[in-house]
């Protein structure tokens, strides 16, 4: 009978794990981001790296956590939603890294006065990923707490569209620059943007698989 | 060596006892199995482990209740009997009629009843068809409570998912258990209580274990019910498993704790014991039908939840279950008997002889009996209920009850009392040094009818002030009975 439940605690550990590596992801995502605009290259290339690692990481202990809930027919009723749940939060990790990747690989020349409102746009993207995560941990341990964090996903979702549009609006409106970096610039306030729709996106099934739990 | 015609005669029981595996695993494991929480395989050990104990520890005070309805006296009567039951049952499924097995076995043993000319005892029936009425609604309250206290506590406790589940899971396996354990000793009575009064197996003694011949009946007939619920206890539940138990893992436990509870109750002994030292009314020990239970847990889990979804035209299903199961399995086995009877010639009553003297006169005075015209029938011996019956009909137009009454004082029993016999019983622990000596007194006696003895040990108990629980007296007594009497069941005339 321990044996049994030392396991379900291992894989309970194994999915808090995983979403401590979404929530680290996202304040790499951030530190890095906060380099690139200060031109401190070597620190944000580590940055770039750890969070590389991160979602190697996070990808194989979420196939690790989904291989052991279908062999062991865990939570036979919720195992759908809370895999779906897991895929989508990794799909969130994935762009998080990706976004990341490019400002690496494109060097996006952003201007000046932007900057901290690019970095209040990845403040609130990332927060709305930290809320999600903050959800999925309700969703398993205490149901009417999930509300909460959905609600909060909801408007930090909203200050990034506020804040994407207001970028946008604030590059196009500027004369002395070429379109190509006017482009190149959006280029990143909408993979900007990506990171929270995703969240969004996974705080939306997790509205649906709390609902169905209240049934 | 068992008699191979009497090997022959409990196979319906068996076929029963199968049938109710079969059948009725789904109500102790179906949500289990359905919703993967369980393996079939897990589920159907255990339940077939835990049904056999039920029945053959606890399976004796729902017999009673049918056998004060109807003591089929005769081997053949009862295969035949059973036989019935088990085709109605079958045939009244294939039609889509909600039937249990628990209802058609009512109706079953008063078609035996009138049949032989014997009569029902209405006070057992009426316990009976309340019950019938009563369970489901206790599984509702049950269901509704435990789900309420249940929701409460997860609420408080916040138990991450993943160990509620594994929670759930055990629970799941204790509770099926215990449902198994309930259902073994409450439905045996449905499957063997049939061939308890025609006792065909002789009591086996070992040096670590004796099993009465009731006992070895209700082995066989718990062991029956195992290979049911191995070899076709999964079809049902993926076939006939339907809505009634596509419910969450949660919910499944709380129906079948509240299902239990509810054959508990009405199947315990021991809780008798305790309501009646407490000084509290008892609750009867009857064969109930565990799936109506498992529709009133159902409801009870629904209400608890607000109300939403409950489909009340199940119970207008479940009342016409109550009338026609009896009436359609009483009909065949009218029939069948009669069959059994002249066409295979096989005897379906073994006689019983009446006599009424002034002793039973004075006991039915007592319960307020008219007894003026029963003095002309005084000192005859009757051979044959229906004989009896016809006489008792000849001088006064009896109602069922007081014939019931008559038939029950009037039955010739003869017991002799030799306490010699008791020394092997002594080593049993069934009766203690004190109640040797006091039966000692009635040693050499000869009593004509049961009551005349009983009133007798009542008398020499008193005396000798041992002080047991009714219940236990009455099981003593039986065996005194089943000691000291010389001619019970040995006539095999033929009706």
């Amino acid at each position: 009978m321990a044996i049994f439940f030392n396991k379900t605690k291992k894989i309970e550990l194994e999915i808090e794990d995983y979403l401590d590596l979404v929530e680290k992801g996202g304040l790499v995502y951030k530190q890095g981001v906060k380099y690139y605009f200060d031109k401190r290259q070597e620190e944000f290339e580590t940055k770039l790296n750890e969070l590389r690692k991160i979602e190697e990481d996070a990808d194989s202990l979420r196939r690790n956590i989904e291989t052991k809930l279908y062999i062991k027919t865990l939570i036979p009723e919720s195992r759908g939603d809370v895999l779906g749940l897991l895929e989508h939060t990794d799909k969130v990790l994935n762009i998080i890294e990706s976004s990341l990747l490019e400002f690496s690989v494109e060097i996006p020349d952003i201007m000046v006065d932007l900057q901290p409102l690019y970095l209040d746009l990845a403040e609130n993207a990332i927060l709305c990923v930290d809320c999600t995560v903050g959800g999925i941990r309700s969703y398993f341990r205490n149901l009417e707490a999930v509300r909460d964090f959905i609600n909060k996903v909801q408007f930090y979702r909203n200050e990034t569209n506020r804040l994407a549009e207001k970028i946008k609006r604030h590059i196009f409106r500027t004369p002395d620059i070429d379109l190509s970096q006017k482009i190149h610039m959006r280029y990143f306030s909408y993979h900007m943007e990506r990171i929270a729709e995703e969240a969004e996106d996974v705080c939306d099934r997790l509205a649906i698989a709390t609902i169905k739990k209240f049934e | 060596m068992m008699d191979p015609l009497t090997l022959f005669f409990i196979t319906s029981g068996i076929f029963l006892g199968w049938s109710l595996g079969a059948n009725h695993a789904v109500n102790v494991f179906g949500t289990a199995v359905i919703s993967k929480m369980v393996k079939f395989k897990v589920a159907a050990i255990i339940a077939g482990i835990f049904v056999t104990i039920g029945a053959v520890i606890g399976g004796a005070g729902a017999t009673k209740t049918l056998n004060d309805l109807g003591s089929i006296n005769a081997i053949a009567g009862s295969f035949t009997v059973a036989l019935a039951v088990g085709i109605s049952v079958t045939w009244m499924t294939k039609l889509k009629l909600p039937v249990s097995t628990s209802q058609a076995v009512v109706g079953a043993i008063i078609g035996w009843n009138i049949f032989t000319g014997s009569p029902t005892d209405f006070s057992s029936l009426s316990k009976i068809l309340i019950t019938w009425v009563t369970s489901p609604i206790i599984a509702c309250v049950f269901g509704y409570v435990f789900c309420i206290l249940i929701e409460h506590i997860l609420k408080k406790a916040k138990i991450h998912l993943l160990e509620l589940d594994a929670y759930t899971r055990v629970g799941l396996i204790v509770v099926g258990a215990m449902a198994s354990y309930t259902l073994g000793a409450n439905n045996i009575a449905n499957v063997m209580g049939l061939f308890v009064s025609s006792e065909p197996f002789k009591e086996f003694s070992t040096p670590f274990i004796t099993l009465s011949g009731t006992q070895q009946l209700f082995l066989i007939g718990g062991l029956a019910i195992a290979v049911g619920i191995y070899t076709y206890g999964y079809r049902v539940m993926v076939t006939v498993g339907n809505d009634l138990y596509k419910i969450t893992p949660i919910s499944g436990l709380i129906v079948v704790l509240a299902e239990s509870f509810v054959l508990f109750i009405f199947s315990s002994q021991e809780l008798e014991k305790l309501l009646m030292s407490l000084g509290l009314p008892t609750i009867p020990l009857v064969p109930l039908s565990s799936t109506q239970a498992v529709i009133g847990a159902v409801i009870g889990v629904g209400f608890a939840r607000g109300g939403a979804g409950i489909n009340y035209k199940i119970l207008g299903k479940i009342a016409t279950g109550w009338v026609i199961a009896p009436v359609v399995a009483g009909i065949f086995t009218f029939v069948a008997l009669f069959f059994v009877q002249n066409v295979f010639e096989q005897k379906v009553i073994n006689t019983v002889e009446y006599e009424i003297n002034s002793s039973v006169i004075k006991k039915l005075n007592e319960d307020g009996i008219n007894v003026n015209q029963l003095k002309d029938l005084s000192g005859q011996r009757f051979s044959s209920s229906k004989k009896f019956k016809e006489s008792l009909m000849s001088i006064s137009n009896y109602k069922e009850k007081e014939l019931f009454s008559i038939f029950n004082y009037s039955t010739v029993d003869s017991i002799k009392v030799d306490s010699a016999k008791l020394i092997q019983y002594k080593k049993r622990l069934v009766f203690d040094d004190n109640e040797i000596n006091a039966i000692k007194n009635l040693h050499g006696k000869i009593y004509i009818h049961e009551f005349e003895f009983i009133d007798a040990l009542k008398n020499i108990y008193n005396k000798y002030s041992i002080n047991i629980l009714d219940r236990e007296f009455q099981s003593k007594q039986n065996e005194l009975i089943n000691i000291f009497s010389f001619n019970k069941h040995k006539s095999n005339n033929k009706e």
